[in-house]
């Protein structure tokens, strides 16, 4: 698989962040010179930051039951890293959940089991598999993405754990329907968000209200672009999933993108799990150098060719981009209102 | 490398009435600076293509929803983000037809500058004064009146410094701006967006965007009486770790001033004096931290203290009533109306509130107010009294925003109906009556 790209990146694990440095470095407000003292005045991340800390404590402070949505994803590190600064040194005051496609990157679930460990979180994990066995989602004939299935799963894990609200990393730069997107998002009892009905968002005062039965999606990173969650992983020494860094892979051409050839399936008493993710007869292979610029699992993530393989690297190539993240997203490919129909149903 | 932006943030929001090409000029702003992505290009010519015989609809860009293209309307407040070599970019762009006030004060409330649009061939209307108040009573400190279309006016100079004379007539009513800048474009061409315009020799101001680029923008927090709503008791209650066993931190986010270690507070509504033993990040432990910091920080005394309660300095005592007077902007369909309870959400407390008195309504017409109006109805303006089932601790929203409003919510339905801005309080809590010890 090439060369582990977060060897670079990994000052964070290994030695789990103290949770609480009572004599730490100097304060940010000293930073330039310890005898003259900056302004009182924030930068642009460090502004973001406690936005993003101020609506989780929000959220601990609001709610009963919420739960933290977390894939791995860069997006998603970012959120513990400030729930992390919103917390400590108490427990982070919420459950991750995470929703399986089955199609997953190996990498990305490693990462993700390794970090809420450090972090002595509960991660909870439900898939799509389990919910169409439970009768929950029903796939199309022939229908091998497991994306929009997981808004079933997703909704049924909400009403399992009796969940008031979950915090996701999404972020209104993504895609032109979640910029739209409050906040707190309201979801009513059966998860839907109706965007002609949104809740007005004003100062910093969210309305948290809920009744049984409806949840609220909250979006701490709404604010942040791609490029200050790559700045806030450079600033942060955030260690991230190895596939964000270059390294070598067998991929194949679907739809105008190279998507990653998946595990071979070694276990022959059960089902392939990756059966619609692999390459079909008559779609070209190739060996590329690659990396993954967005995650979702392997049958939506096109890869894209680079040798960025260090968080400034890629900082330097969003920098240059040309295209949108999601341009690397089939699963946004469908149609213009691809996002706005899944979200409305329920998605992320 | 170089750096791949500036430090310094902008937070505009663009208003105006239906069609006055406020996506259009988002789009051309996107589009001109060079801040789309190939895709991005495509996907609009794509449309084109298909339904707009064959003229890319820059509007596109932020209408995001199916609902909106269909209409060619914008909907709900859009948030797009970017950048130019000098400063970073944060838009919203708010729709201007039946939920106007709502949509304004939603994509406003939290933006340095405000860019209303005037359609120079129809020249000033309510909306534009309806606008343009709305953000003189956010506190807004800049103030940008885009006159679009010119185009369609042959580039008249006379028809610009009519539509400026009948505005600056009426800016004197609203008061409080730092700056008002007129600028003459064409959103559809271009002219005067990014690039100056060729049609316009008579104006020798600066475009769109290098104004947005330089104005000089100062904080807008509140600096120098510290005040700190607690969101959340941090207990870690480890039985296996003694120092954390102990550990009681209160966790929020500073909304006004500094507080230093070892500084005097007095914590509200109870009026309980302490000192502060330490200020918490997570990163590392502070001498003093500022507005808007989040921070963990420790009191000297075992003090019984939760979300919802507020620490302050000992100078400038902040309002402390359960009867207050507000400017409030109505948002539901269902009218204001005295005796109508509500749930007040005011910094990290939330109580119920019940309205006794609607002093005035604001007419657009005249910006005059108009006394004793039966009921706000959805987008009216009017001051307001209310009692509160427990005191609030409060500033005046000219003085602070953040201790100085509030959001009305109906119970039951827990819609949000109303956002309000406090008036100076009249009794203020006082530092004496906390001179006893627990």
């Amino acid at each position: 698989m090439g060369r582990q790209g977060s060897a670079r990146l990994t000052l964070n694990t290994g030695q789990p962040r103290q949770p609480f440095p009572l004599h730490g470095r100097p304060s940010i407000l000293f930073k330039s010179n310890s005898t003259t003292m900056t302004s009182y005045h924030l930068d642009h991340l460090e502004y973001l930051e406690t936005e993003a800390i101020h609506i989780m404590r929000e959220v601990a402070g609001e709610f009963e039951r919420p739960a933290l949505l977390f894939s791995g994803g860069k997006d998603s590190i970012c959120l513990l890293r400030l729930a992390e600064k919103a917390f400590r040194p108490s427990e982070i005051p919420m459950p991750f959940l995470n929703i399986e496609t089955g199609h997953e990157f190996p990498e990305l679930i490693e990462f993700r089991d390794r970090r809420a460990a450090q972090l002595g979180a509960k991660l909870i994990v439900r898939t799509v598999e389990d919910a169409i066995a439970r009768g929950l989602a029903h796939p199309a004939p022939g229908e091998t993405s497991r994306n929009k299935l997981q808004i079933p799963a997703l909704l049924g894990a909400i009403e399992e754990f009796r969940f008031d609200c979950a915090i996701g990393g999404a972020r209104r730069d993504e895609e032109k329907a979640r910029a739209k997107e409050r906040f707190f998002s309201f979801r009513d009892s059966f998860g839907q968000w109706d965007p002609k009905a949104q809740r007005p968002e004003i100062w910093n005062l969210y309305n948290a209200r809920v009744n049984p039965g409806e949840h609220m999606r909250v979006f701490p990173l709404s604010n942040w672009t791609e490029m200050d969650v790559w700045e806030y992983i450079r600033k942060e020494k955030l260690d991230v999933p190895s596939i964000y860094f270059s390294h070598s892979r067998q991929c194949f051409l679907r739809g105008g993108q190279w998507l990653p050839v998946p595990p071979p399936h070694v276990d022959g008493s059960r089902p392939d799990p990756y059966a619609g993710a692999r390459p079909k007869p008559g779609e070209q292979v190739r060996q590329l150098v690659v990396r993954v610029r967005t995650i979702a699992d392997m049958i939506s993530t096109g890869m894209i060719e680079s040798p960025a393989d260090s968080v400034e690297d890629i900082i330097a190539e969003v920098a240059a981009a040309r295209v949108t993240e999601r341009g690397t997203r089939a699963d946004d490919k469908a149609s213009e209102a691809a996002m706005e129909d899944r979200k409305k149903a329920g998605y992320f | 490398m170089p750096t791949p932006h500036p430090i310094e943030l902008l937070r505009f929001n663009t208003c105006g009435s239906v069609d006055d090409g406020k996506s259009t000029l988002i789009g051309r702003l996107l589009y001109d600076s060079k801040s789309l992505m190939e895709d991005q290009v495509e996907a609009l010519e794509k449309a084109a293509d298909l339904s707009g015989g064959g003229t890319v609809n820059l509007a596109n860009l932020t209408d995001g929803l199916r609902a909106e293209r269909e209409q060619g309307i914008t909907i709900d407040v859009a948030y797009r983000y970017f950048a130019t070599p000098r400063r970073k970019f944060i838009v919203a762009d708010t729709p201007g037809h039946v939920q106007y006030t709502r949509n304004m004060v939603t994509g406003a409330s939290t933006a340095n500058l405000s860019i209303v649009l005037v359609d120079a061939r129809q020249g000033v209307i309510e909306q534009t004064r309806r606008h343009a108040y709305i953000a003189a009573l956010l506190g807004i400190p800049h103030l940008v009146i885009a006159i679009n279309k010119m185009d369609l006016v042959e580039w008249k100079a006379e028809r610009f410094l009519e539509i400026r004379d009948e505005i600056e007539n009426f800016l004197p009513k609203l008061g409080g701006f730092r700056d008002v800048k007129f600028i003459p474009i064409s959103a559809l061409i271009g002219d005067n967006v990014v690039d100056a315009s060729t049609h316009t020799p008579w104006y020798e101001g600066p475009t769109l965007l290098s104004h947005l680029e330089t104005v000089h923008i100062a904080s807008d927090w509140n600096g120098t009486a510290f005040r700190f709503p607690v969101q959340w008791v941090n207990r870690p209650n480890n039985p296996t770790n003694a120092k954390l066993h102990d550990f009681r931190g209160l966790s929020g986010q500073i909304a006004g001033g500094i507080v230093r270690k070892g500084q005097e507070v007095l914590v509200l509504p109870v009026g309980i004096k302490s000192r502060i033993r330490d200020i918490h990040t997570h990163d590392s432990a502070l001498q003093e931290a500022f507005c808007p910091q989040s921070v963990t920080l420790c009191l000297e005394d075992d003090v019984d203290v939760s979300r919802g309660d507020m620490i302050v300095g000992l100078e400038d005592l902040p309002g402390l009533e359960s009867s207050v007077n507000a400017r409030v902007c109505w948002m539901n369909l269902k009218p204001l109306q005295t005796g109508k309870k509500y749930l007040l959400k005011h910094s990290t407390q939330t109580v119920q509130a019940v309205v006794t008195q609607i002093e005035n309504r604001i007419n657009f017409q005249t910006l005059e107010p108009e006394l004793n109006p039966a009921s706000l109805a959805v987008n009216d303006i009017g001051t307001i009294r209310l009692k509160t089932s427990k005191p609030l601790v409060y500033d005046a929203y000219a003085v602070n925003r953040l201790t100085g409003s509030f959001i009305l919510i109906e119970p039951g339905t827990h819609a949000t109906v109303g956002a309000g801005m406090l008036l100076p309080p009249v009794e203020r809590a006082r530092h004496d009556y906390g001179d006893f010890s627990i």
